[in-house]
């Protein structure tokens, strides 16, 4: 089903924010919107996206290439971004990073067996004054973790296996 | 000193709607609408000397008056993408205290006759974009946004836009891209966006920090804004310090701060008391400066800071000890611009590809001598040659590095 059928206040309201004749403006938010709902962005979205806003689809590829945030295929459920740019990587970001890789028994892009985690490690942030950090990025949108250790890191990756259990 | 920008610091509810009007809040605005006319503001912000804060340092009063009369509607874009490595404070300021920043947005908007105003947030900013969407709301049903404001005719709204992962979208001209639903790619300049912007429209962009001056600086005067800073640096700055010291964190500060002030009396020097070895004032974008006691007492603001041969850019001060070797801190920065690179010119494209060729080979066994030489040639060769800053930001602590640390590079 279409975005604009299945949420159709959503998008007029994303529609809202632009001049009626640029509503091409819509498509980064309304990739969001398709990002949520199937935790990446399909061909159909795409086409989608492009027939509401009168646009190719080639257009819409091509933003989703661009940006980081958006994928195009499913990894893991929560994607696990560690900043390991050089103020972070100055305050101990890369020995994190390995330390979390050898806990979780996976490389940086990989997924953890149970389809739970995807780590990968992106730059910079905009919180280079509590690494090391990284973002949680989901269907629910992105949540920050700032002054992470190791133990507190697995304990949340605890918690999230568990909320995953509950709701399955 | 009471805080001019960091004011949650000050006065902790600041960030709610009641609290900041307590406070003095959306006065400034109502002053302008009510009282002023729009060029009266743009002089008053001239006269006040505040400079563009993401990083160019250039007047913001002037930027305004750039803008095309002849050609309507008129757009502000507030520049909220904040993504130079070591810096984080914008981040703070639009979650702590969103009523000043949104302000100094409606502020912008008067002067240059805008009726509609973006703010650009970093995709990785979504929950702050959310907060915003929530103040905004808040601002409307209060009357300080929408129709008619203050029993005048001018109206204005504020919007939200979210990017999605891209440094270069931070370049006004590919912001602007990004925002009519393109990649982010920088545009040629001439036109400038105060010709030809948003949708082909005048439009003035702003950083955070700059917009968030502006309802001080209507409250209490080009004056006193002056009166704080240097003659070449007007006002205050938010210090982000990161890297190796005890305390990072940001620092609101006069320009006119020195080095050591700001590293060793707020950020409690440097961890396990090592010697400051060398200090990137403006990001993963800097050139580096060799730290030494002259240099520590150098005076922070635009113009004393291009003596030591940087750029105070963003005031994102990155310390490195002595413990660090400048190829490990370029081997970061060559990595982020090559990611970073939008692919638009060739220079920047290939430059930062081949820089990363090099640096991974330097790090590999059997390097030479003649790597390092290929290096600086490498970056050399694209000074001057790129389309926009971030292909000349790449190689300054390439060139910088090799040229201020030879022995860090097995030279000298």
């Amino acid at each position: 089903m279409s975005l604009a059928k299945k949420y159709p206040k959503e998008v007029k309201q994303i529609l809202a924010k632009y001049p009626p004749e640029y509503k091409r403006s819509a498509v980064m938010p309304l990739l969001y919107l398709a990002q949520s709902e199937e935790g990446c962005i399909t061909r159909d979205a795409m086409q989608d996206i492009a027939d509401t806003l009168e646009i190719s689809v080639t257009d819409v590829g091509a933003i989703v290439g661009f940006y980081t945030l958006y994928h195009d295929k499913k990894e893991g459920k929560y994607r696990m971004q560690v900043c390991t740019d050089l103020p972070c990587a100055l305050r101990g970001a890369d020995q994190f990073m390995e330390s979390l890789c050898s806990n979780l028994g996976i490389k940086i892009g990989e997924t953890t067996p149970d389809g739970l985690i995807t780590l990968e490690a992106v730059t910079c942030l905009a919180a280079c004054d509590r690494a090391p950090m990284f973002q949680v990025q989901s269907r629910d949108g992105l949540k920050y973790y700032e002054d992470m250790t190791v133990d507190k890191t697995m304990e949340l990756i605890e918690a999230l296996r568990h909320v995953d259990k509950e709701t399955a | 000193m009471s805080y001019v920008l960091l004011r949650h610091r000050d006065i902790p509810d600041i960030g709610k709607l009641s609290v900041y009007k307590e406070h003095g809040g959306f006065e400034a605005f109502k002053k302008a609408v009510t009282k002023m006319k729009p060029n009266e503001v743009t002089d008053t912000v001239k006269a006040s000397g505040l400079r563009g804060r993401g990083g160019a340092g250039f007047p913001t009063g002037m930027k305004w008056s750039f803008i095309d009369n002849k050609n309507w509607p008129h757009y502000v874009v507030a520049n909220a993408d904040e993504s130079e490595p070591g810096t984080f404070k914008d981040r703070e300021i639009m979650e702590s205290n969103p009523f000043q920043f949104l302000e100094g947005v409606a502020i912008a908007s008067y002067a240059v006759g805008a009726k509609a105003a973006y703010v650009y947030l970093r995709g990785e900013f979504w929950q702050i974009a959310k907060f915003l969407d929530e103040k905004i709301a808040e601002m409307e049903k209060a009357g300080v946004l929408g129709e008619k404001l203050f029993g005048t005719d001018y109206s204005l709204n504020i919007y939200t836009h979210l990017g999605a992962g891209a440094y270069i979208c931070g370049e006004e001209t590919a912001m602007l891209e990004s925002i009519e639903g393109k990649r982010g790619q920088p545009r040629i300049r001439p036109p400038f966006p105060a010709v030809h912007g948003l949708y082909g429209k005048p439009t003035v962009v702003n950083n955070v920090e700059t917009l968030a001056n502006l309802p001080m600086i209507l409250a209490n005067g080009a004056d006193w804004y002056k009166s704080l800073g240097t003659p070449d640096s007007a006002g205050v700055k938010i210090f982000s310090l990161s890297g190796r010291v005890r305390k990072p964190g940001n620092y609101e500060l006069p320009f006119g701060t020195t080095f050591r002030q700001l590293i060793y009396e707020h950020g409690g020097g440097v961890q396990d008391g090592r010697p400051v070895k060398a200090i990137m004032p403006a990001g993963a974008s800097s050139s580096f400066i060799v730290a030494d006691d002259k240099v520590l007492d150098t005076q922070m603001d635009y113009a004393t800071v291009r003596t030591l041969g940087a750029d105070l850019g963003s005031a994102s001060v990155i310390v490195i000890d002595d413990t660090v070797s400048l190829d490990w801190v370029i081997n970061k920065t060559i990595h982020f611009f090559k990611h970073e690179s939008c692919g638009k010119c060739t220079p920047c494209r290939e430059g930062t590809y081949w820089m990363m060729h090099l640096i991974d080979r330097l790090h590999a066994d059997g390097c030479t001598s003649a790597d390092v030489d290929l290096l600086l040639n490498v970056a050399r060769q694209m000074q001057n040659k790129c389309l926009c800053p971030l292909g000349e930001f790449s190689t300054m602590a390439v060139v910088t590095g090799i040229e201020r640390f030879p022995q860090d590079f097995g030279k000298a």
